[in-house]
Order: structure tokens, then sequence, then C-alpha cells
């Protein structure tokens, strides 16, 4: 993205939350940001690309991008880092040091967590790293808040030299709200000053600064006590009050306004004397949280009479439909019915692989395959472990399909001995984590075939450019990583590596049969470009003759969304046998013209459309 | 929440529905509201379902609608109005575009897609107003223009004249030339006034 011209100061502006921390990176003077995209924090370094005086960089994956803003904080400058939960899980090993040596830039890292798993593997808390790594965590509620908490977690960095976590969740990341914006002030960096005893890691010196952070706890904590980002709200109804933050404070406020609140927005170190002081003031305390009970848990260690989880959720968002059953329970008052008396049952719409995509072909091609066992990965083409193709076993973290595929050769029972072990992971995630397990595979002699994506994007992200593509995050040119030799050097055998097209099925079909055949590692590169990116091309779309179409079906299981049924019927075959038929038409108008499904097609009945009408039509974009 | 009106605007993904829902929300803050807009898009690129919340008022806390009191549920597809008919108040109004968007769990026969929307949620007792959108839209020469047709359609729907929120909707195409605001304009005027003739039959 091109740099624009950033909205004055004062300017009011609707912002989601992650566009008021990118606004507040730049205005803090951050001289360096690295990140890989993860929803729901990849907005932020997009955004964050947009403006001019920094360098922006889209990492490898989170470790890498961590330790890229701590090389920037040890030179002196300003640095921001950001990343969905699970990244940090990859980025932890850098943190866990890096609070021994401090930063002398301040350094941000923007935790997102999915709460509520829109678009994740699982649902984590990222304020128990604040807990594990002893460093401070801010928690804002929503995007006025995340914009003015960035800006003052630089100061708090610099005076404590120390990394500082900005914790947000899906629910601050992605909602709009109004930011009243202010001036960029130029940060100078200090350059790197060489400090072996303090940069050097190495147990003699890292044992010496282990006391020097726990004394930093101890100030934090002081710190917590008198922080504005931490205030009690006084309330008429003092039977509750509440402790909470982030998100869960704006439905705490909306749900029981008369209630006193104290609101956590230093929430770790936790502030107790604020929390005893807020106990003080009324019958009992009840901690909303989301998701683990950790100011909860302190307390009661503290000897506080606090109730958390006993009535709340361990998962999803506090919404006030959740608070105020819970606490109608806790109060013994009648729990209030939502007014709403109707709801009428719908099919489920999970999300579906677009038109066109060059997954559709590949999962197409495995669902006619029998005996594999499929380790999958990260990225769109989980969603090829649902219909019509139901081709991918497993999925838990980034690159793990490639080691999950080595055991599971490796660990294979008996009932398993006739069936190939197959892996497939896409472009990004094979360069985020997935070469590691690779050359573990072919370092470890194991026999699977790795089927790697490479569609050029990080696509369930929203297309974002990686080493695959040769693009940077500015959309300028970069080297691009050649697949093919990059797999070569991992070890993969020359004639076991095969670069193909995915729309030619055939091909596909017949390298795949041959591949899981041959018990060794082999590599199939899937070349085509995600249909959402510039490189793709579209070609002139396809449509059914009607008196053609027998109702076979068999276009239907390759899965592409604009294949309709126009009506269905039944079939005795010669054998006696009864079969479903599914007549159908394309939708000419998001056709694209890739032609999987014309390649099953029995009768040939797809032919190309010809327009009748005037009527420009959109892939994407329309209301219809 | 005192004075805070609820919007939903719901369809599937690829549809525009965030999009819509934040010209809505620069209307209302035009206007000197709050306002906090968010969705509920898991993977919402990949074709799913979207429903995108605004509440604006003096002042909005929690951004999102609780179930039970919404007040305008703007449906981009029949069965995603449907979906999400639990959220609107006692009282509340739909406004739907007739289009409907069949899924391939739908197509593989895993499920089937309801009959008649529209007669169902007038079963159910709520309010409900349909037209059709992607026709209006076609005729005016762009399928495109379906997004702004469906502002236009709730333009009478909300607490302040439908000229805010026009001015938002045409601020966005200013760029585009004039040909552009002016087709967007007719796009908006026909959405308007197709709700306001299917009301006028309902009457």
């Amino acid at each position: 993205m091109a740099a624009v011209m950033p909205a004055p100061a004062a300017s009011r502006l609707l912002l989601s939350g992650n566009e008021a921390v990118a606004r507040a990176v730049w205005e803090a003077g951050v001289k360096v940001a690295a990140a890989y995209p993860g929803t729901p924090s990849t907005e932020m370094m997009e955004v964050v690309s947009t403006y001019p005086d920094l360098y922006a960089e889209w990492s490898v994956n989170e470790k890498v991008s961590l330790e890229v803003a701590i090389g920037a904080a040890y030179a002196g400058s300003r640095a921001f880092c950001c990343m969905k939960h699970v990244g940090m899980n990859v980025a932890s090993d850098a943190l866990m040091t890096l609070t021994l040596t401090g930063v002398s830039g301040g350094l941000v890292i923007a935790i997102a967590d999915d709460v509520g798993l829109s678009s994740s593997q699982n649902e984590q808390d990222s304020r128990y790293w604040g807990r594990f790594a002893h460093v401070p965590v801010l928690e804002p509620a929503d995007s006025q808040e995340a914009y003015a908490m960035t800006l003052y977690a630089y100061t708090l960095s610099e005076q404590f030299q120390v990394p500082v976590i900005l914790r947000m969740t899906t629910r601050i990341n992605h909602v709009k709200s109004l930011v009243t914006v202010g001036e960029r002030v130029a940060h100078a960096g200090a350059g790197f000053k060489k400090d072996p005893a303090r940069y050097v890691m190495v147990p003699g010196n890292a044992g010496k600064r282990i006391p020097l952070m726990f004394k930093r706890d101890g100030e934090l904590r002081a710190l917590a006590e008198t922080s504005e980002l931490n205030f009690i709200e006084d309330g008429s109804d003092k039977r509750i009050g509440f402790i909470a933050s982030g998100p869960a404070y704006m439905h705490v406020k909306e749900s029981f306004p008369d209630a006193p609140v104290l609101k956590l927005g230093f929430s770790c170190p936790v502030p107790f004397e604020k929390c005893r002081q807020l106990a003080a003031m009324v019958d009992q305390v009840v901690v909303v949280e989301e998701v683990e009970p950790l100011v909860e848990t302190e307390l009661k260690a503290q000897g506080l009479q606090v109730i958390g989880k006993e009535i709340l959720p361990l998962q999803g968002e506090l919404s006030p439909n959740v608070l105020k059953p819970a606490i109608a329970r806790l109060l013994g008052e009648p729990v209030p019915e939502t007014q709403s008396t109707v709801a009428l049952n719908v099919f489920p719409r999970p999300p579906t692989m677009c038109v066109a995509c060059p997954h559709l072909g590949v999962y197409y091609t495995l669902s006619q395959v029998r005996n594999l066992n499929i380790s999958g990965d990260i990225g769109c083409y989980t969603l090829g472990a649902g219909h019509p193709w139901n081709a991918l076993d497993t999925c838990v973290s980034m690159g793990a399909s490639m080691g999950i595929a080595l055991g599971m050769d490796k660990g294979r029972g008996e009932a398993d001995k006739d069936k190939r072990v197959v892996a497939v992971i896409g472009d990004s995630t094979f360069l985020h984590m997935g070469m590691q397990g690779l050359l573990d595979m072919v370092y470890n002699k194991g026999n699977v075939t790795v089927l790697l994506l490479d569609n050029r994007a990080v696509g369930m992200t929203g297309g974002q450019d990686n080493p695959g593509n040769g693009r940077d995050i500015y959309g300028d040119d970069a080297p691009r990583i050649d697949f093919a030799k990059l797999v070569s050097a991992l070890g993969v055998k020359e004639e076991r590596i095969h670069t193909v097209n995915p729309y030619e099925l055939p091909v596909l079909f017949k390298t795949l049969r041959e591949e899981v055949k041959v018990p060794e590692v082999s590599v199939i590169i899937t070349d085509q470009p995600c249909v959402l990116i510039k490189d793709y091309h579209k070609l002139k779309p396809f449509e059914v003759l009607e008196d053609k179409c027998t109702g076979c079906g068999n276009c239907i299981d390759v899965g592409c969304p604009a294949i309709h049924v126009t009506r269905r019927g039944k079939e005795v075959k010669p054998s006696g046998r009864e079969v479903d038929l599914a007549f159908v038409r394309i939708e000419s108008s998001v056709c694209t013209g890739c032609g999987l499904c014309l390649q099953p097609c029995a009768p040939d009945a797809i032919v190309h459309h010809v327009p009748t009408s005037p009527i420009q039509f959109a892939s994407k974009g329309c209301a219809a | 929440m005192n004075g805070v009106s609820n919007i939903l605007v719901v369809g599937i993904g690829g549809q525009g529905v965030m999009t819509a829902t934040e010209i809505l929300a620069e209307a209302a803050i035009a206007l000197g509201h709050d306002a906090k807009k968010t969705e509920v898009a898991g993977m919402a690129q990949r074709g799913g379902v979207v429903s995108s919340h605004l509440r604006f008022g003096p002042k909005v806390l929690s951004p999102q609608i609780t179930p039970g009191t919404a007040d305008v549920l703007l449906g981009f597809e029949s069965a995603e109005a449907m979906r999400w008919q639990h959220m609107l108040k006692p009282g509340g109004i739909t406004l739907m575009n007739t289009a409907k968007l069949v899924p391939p769990v739908v197509e593989l026969g895993l499920f089937d897609y309801p009959e008649d929307p529209l007669a169902e949620i007038r079963k159910s007792g709520n309010k409900v107003v349909a037209f059709d959108a992607t026709t209006i839209a076609q005729e005016l020469g762009d399928i495109r223009l379906g997004n702004t047709v469906m502002l236009g359609a709730i333009a009478d729907h909300l607490p302040f004249g439908a000229e805010t929120l026009l001015a938002c909707v045409l601020q966005r195409f200013a760029r585009k030339g004039e040909k552009m605001v002016d087709l967007n304009r007719r796009a908006f005027e026909a959405g308007r006034a197709a709700v306001g003739a299917a009301e006028a039959a309902l009457a």
C-alpha cells in the first residue's frame, strides 16, 4: 500500500481498534514495525504500512517479527510488533528472554485474542504472558483507549525499559468507534549502546538480570495502583461492585449502569489495593474478565472474597446477554428473558472456498483418491475438511501438517498399514513454520506426500504479500522464493518434486496417485494464484446446456459456489440401484472460467457462456 | 440504553454488508451521535454468515446489539434475514432483499433452503417489508448498485432524515465522477421508493 496523507491532529475519526493502534504507532514516532498476518490483528500492520516516516514489514512468522522489533528497540528506536493470540506462542521464545534484557527504545507488542473464535483454532488469554514474562499489560475497552494506551505504552516502555503488551480482543480490533487523534512526535533513536552484560544472555549475565526483573515487577505494581488507567466509578447500587477490563467493562456498564465499577486498563500487575478499595465500598465483588480467571485468582490468593468464573463462562465473550442472567441468579432475582419471541431455523452457512479457487482442484482430487490420511494446516485450505470434499483430517497449528504427517507415518498402526499419508500446506504457512517440518521429514526418511499449495498470498487473512509472491508490504518488488529449489535444498529428491497446475485435474490426479505409492518424501507444488489477488486473471465464464445436463452431479463435487441445482430427480440403473439426480446451472455472472467443473462433466454439458444482456456483472462486492 | 438506536445489517461475505453499515455509522456521526459498529463475521470473505451491528445515540457502551433489541434489521439475503429474527425487538421491522443465495451445503442436498423466507417471517408475527434490490440494481444497469439500493431501503426507517444518509453514500462515489454519483442517487431513491411502495401495499 502506498503511503497516504494522515488525517490532521484533532480529527475525530471512525476507526477500528486496529486502525486506532496504527495511528498511535505513527504518532509515537515508531521507526520499525513488523508482523505476520493473523485475524483479528492483520489490519494493524496493513494500516501502519500506509503511514509515512516508518519502516513496516510482513515478517515470515511472529517470532521473527518480534525479533525484528527487538533489534530496533535495542538500537534505541521505537518499535512495534503485533500478532494474533496464537502468534505469541511462536514468538514467546524471544519474549521470555527479552524481559531480562529489556529495551532501549520503546517496544509495544499488540496481541489480538480471538475471543469467541471467529477465525482461530483455539481461544487463549494473552494476559498470561504478562505474568509469565513479567511485563506490563494494558487492556483497552474501545478504539479511543486503544489509541491512547498505545501512546502511553511507549512512555511506560521507556520509563521501565520493558516491552509492554497491549492486550486486545476481536471486539476491540474490529469494532469501529470514534477516536480523536493527535500530532505525531518524532522520536530520535538513541543508537545501539554495546552492553554485553545486558544484551548477551548467557547464564552468567542472565542470572544477574532476573532479580532486576522482580524488582521491576514491584515498581510496576506500585505504578498500577496510582495509574489513571485504573479507576473506580461509584454507583448507587452497592449490592455488587464489578472489576472489569477490556470489552467486558463496556458490557458491565451497559448491563449495570448503577453499580460501582473498578475499571482495569493497566491490568498487569494487578493493583491489589485498588481492588480492596472497591471491595470496601460494596456488599460483594464480581470480577468480569475475558477469558481466564486471572485477576480473580490473584485476588483470591490475596485473601479477597471475590466471585468470578463460579457464575461466568470460561469461554467466549461476556456480553450483556451473558452477564445479566448470571448476575440476576447471583442476586436471587428473576432471570430476565430476552424480549424476542421469534426464532426461525435456517440451514448453517459455513464459509466456502471462492468461485474458481485453485484449492478446489486440489480437494476434488484428494476426495477422489482412497486410503489417504491427510494432515492439514492453517489457511483457506483448511476448508477442505468440509463438504463436499471431506479431505483434510487434522488442523492444529501453523506448519503442523509436516510434523504430524511424519508422526502419522512413523506411528502407523496395523489398521493404517495400507494408508498413504499426505500433508497439505499453503505457501505462506510453509514459509512461516512448515520448512523445518519438511526438513525433519526428509532427514528422518519419512513416507509422506506433501501438497504445497502456492497461491502467492496469505489468503485467509485477505491476500497479504509474502516471500513467495515477490512483493513486500508496500507492494514493491521483493526477492521471490523458488519453492521447487527450496524443497530441493531441504533434501527432497529432484524426481520427487513436481510443479502442477491445479486446474489440470488429470495431471494432478496422476501425479498424486503415483507419488503416494513412492515410499519417501514427495512434494507436489500447485502454482496458481488466489482468485482474490491481482495476479489472478479471469477467463470467459461457462454455462450449462440444460438439455444436455444428465443430472449426474459430478460437477457439484468440485465444490464451486457458482454451481446451483435447478431440479432434482431419481433414476433406476439397469442394476436396479436407484440414484439421485441433480440438474445444475452455473451462475455465469460470477463464473471466471477456471474450467474445473467441466472436467468431470460426463455429457459435456458445460460450455462457454454467451452474454445475452448488456448488464455489467461483478464477481464480488455486489448486493446479490 | 436510553436513546440508543440498534440497526442490524445481515447478509453473506462479499455482499457489502460491512461497508453499508459503515456508511450508516458515518451518517449517524455526521448528525453528532456517538456510534459503534461491530461484526460477527467468521471468515466472512468466504461466503459465510455476516451480521453487522450498528449502535448510535448520545453515548454507546457495549458495541453489540443484545438479542431482542434491534430496531431495524436490514437483510441483504432472504434466508439471512430469517436467521436473525430473534435479534429484533417487539415491533421492530425487517427490510429484506428477496434475493436468495443458495450455499454449496444446500446444493449438495445436506440442508434445505427455506421455501419462502418472507412468508415465514410474516407468519412469525414480525413486521417485514420485502423488495427485489438485485433486479432494481440490474434495471439501473449495474448489479453493484444493489448496495446503494439497500441503503435507500432503510433511509425512511432511521431516527434521522434520508438526506444525511444519501449525502454519505454519494460522498463515497464523489471521486468516481458525476455519472456514478447520479447512478447511485437513482439507486438510493429506487430503494426508498421500493420500500415505500411495499409498505403502502401492506397498509
